[in-house]
């Protein structure tokens, strides 16, 4: 497979994107990825157990890529964990979502603003502007220039990872990647 | 699959950029036939791909659909093919609320995919192939894919922009020439 299509068209951005781990770690591990997307959940909790078994090693991005058409919820789902990450919350909004994937609905998310602390006024008066659109627009198309083919998609160190992303694959791929920068 | 494996089992090679493309009528719903020639005028995006109702949810017609408007943006549009049915490509469609025609490469049995030689004899499936088609009718851009992997949007993008800039280009050289005329006529007014 090419690489022509395939590696990550915009850099990561410490101001712009949500970053988790050091930013000298000799991994970046980066998602396009869909709240409602079941394929997603499972990888949720593998990525974990990763970002556990390599500690400082690694820095996980998470951009958004819902698949509208066939999940209904994940365009709101996004936009609520953009709106708590306005709120410098959205690692946890992130993690609930992923948690309550089969509860995403409006009534839904508003619940876990309030759970996980957000201003409630200000997240409803924003998602009900949907203030968001652009950049979850932005984070898509950013995809799709990288050639993510379907959710989830990783790219390793800027280059799209088609393999398996059990635990066990990742953390040989992964380990080769520090053992050969 | 590997792309050893996908090589060998292809026996024809891919239509290449500037090729025409060959013309093709086929069948799009129970009742309905959509052909090539009619799209002259329109860039066309045509996705060869092995089946309808691949087990994951980001497939690659789902993936297309969801950036329809970009196509759109650039006037183009998109077509999927496979040898499935049309009542299988309905029912595909419908369940992953598709917005663009899927056609039937059916009967004869993957006969188009044979005539931009991306059909898979070894296992009667079209290959992973896709083809920007300019406005003219001839292929600007091509890209087969191992049948396992999706290729994504980025290349027919890159060639939606490019063909554009081309068109763009004519479009200037057309004006261009328009005002070369018109000043000649000007010209020969004023002898």
């Amino acid at each position: 497979m090419s690489s022509k299509y395939s590696s990550l068209s915009l850099p990561i951005d410490t101001k712009r994107d949500h970053i988790q781990g050091p930013d000298t770690a000799p991994i970046t591990l980066v998602e396009y990825g869909d709240y409602e997307c079941p394929y997603c959940g499972q990888a949720y909790s593998i990525i974990k157990q990763i970002q556990d078994y390599f500690g400082d090693n690694i820095r996980f991005v998470f951009r958004n890529f819902p698949l509208t058409q066939v999940h209904p919820h994940a365009q709101r789902a996004a936009e609520a964990a953009e709106e708590a990450g306005s709120q410098n919350k959205f690692w946890k909004m992130h993690d609930y979502l992923y948690e309550h994937q089969q509860a995403l609905d409006d009534n839904h998310l508003e619940k876990y603003a309030k759970i996980i602390g957000l201003d409630l006024e200000r997240f409803n008066k924003d998602m009900e502007n949907h203030i968001h659109v652009p950049r979850i627009r932005e984070d898509f198309l950013s995809g799709i220039q990288s050639g993510v083919n379907g959710t989830p998609s990783f790219y390793i160190n800027g280059t799209r990872y088609d393999g398996s992303w059990d635990f066990d694959t990742l953390v040989q791929i992964l380990t080769s990647v520090i053992d050969n920068p | 699959m590997s792309s050893s494996s996908f090589s060998n089992n292809t026996a024809e090679v891919a239509l290449k950029p500037g090729s025409i493309a060959p013309d093709f009528t086929l069948k799009t719903t129970p009742d309905q036939t959509v052909s090539l020639k009619d799209f002259l005028g329109t860039p066309v995006i045509l996705a060869f791909y092995p089946a309808d109702f691949s087990p994951v949810c980001g497939d690659e017609m789902s993936l297309y659909n969801e950036i329809l408007p970009e196509f759109q943006g650039f006037g183009a549009e998109i077509m999927g093919i496979s040898v499935d049915g049309v009542w299988c490509h309905l029912a595909f469609a419908k369940a992953r609320n598709l917005h663009f025609p899927l056609l039937s490469d059916f009967e004869p049995k993957g006969e188009v995919a044979r005539n931009y030689g991306v059909y898979n004899k070894k296992e009667g499936i079209c290959e992973r192939a896709l083809f920007v088609i300019n406005k003219v009718g001839v292929i600007h851009w091509s890209y087969i894919s191992p049948v396992g992997i999706n290729p994504g949007a980025a290349g027919i993008l890159k060639a939606l922009e490019s063909l554009d800039t081309n068109n763009n280009n004519n479009q200037s050289v057309q004006k261009n020439q328009e005002q070369v005329q018109q000043n000649n006529t000007i010209n020969e007014k004023r002898k």
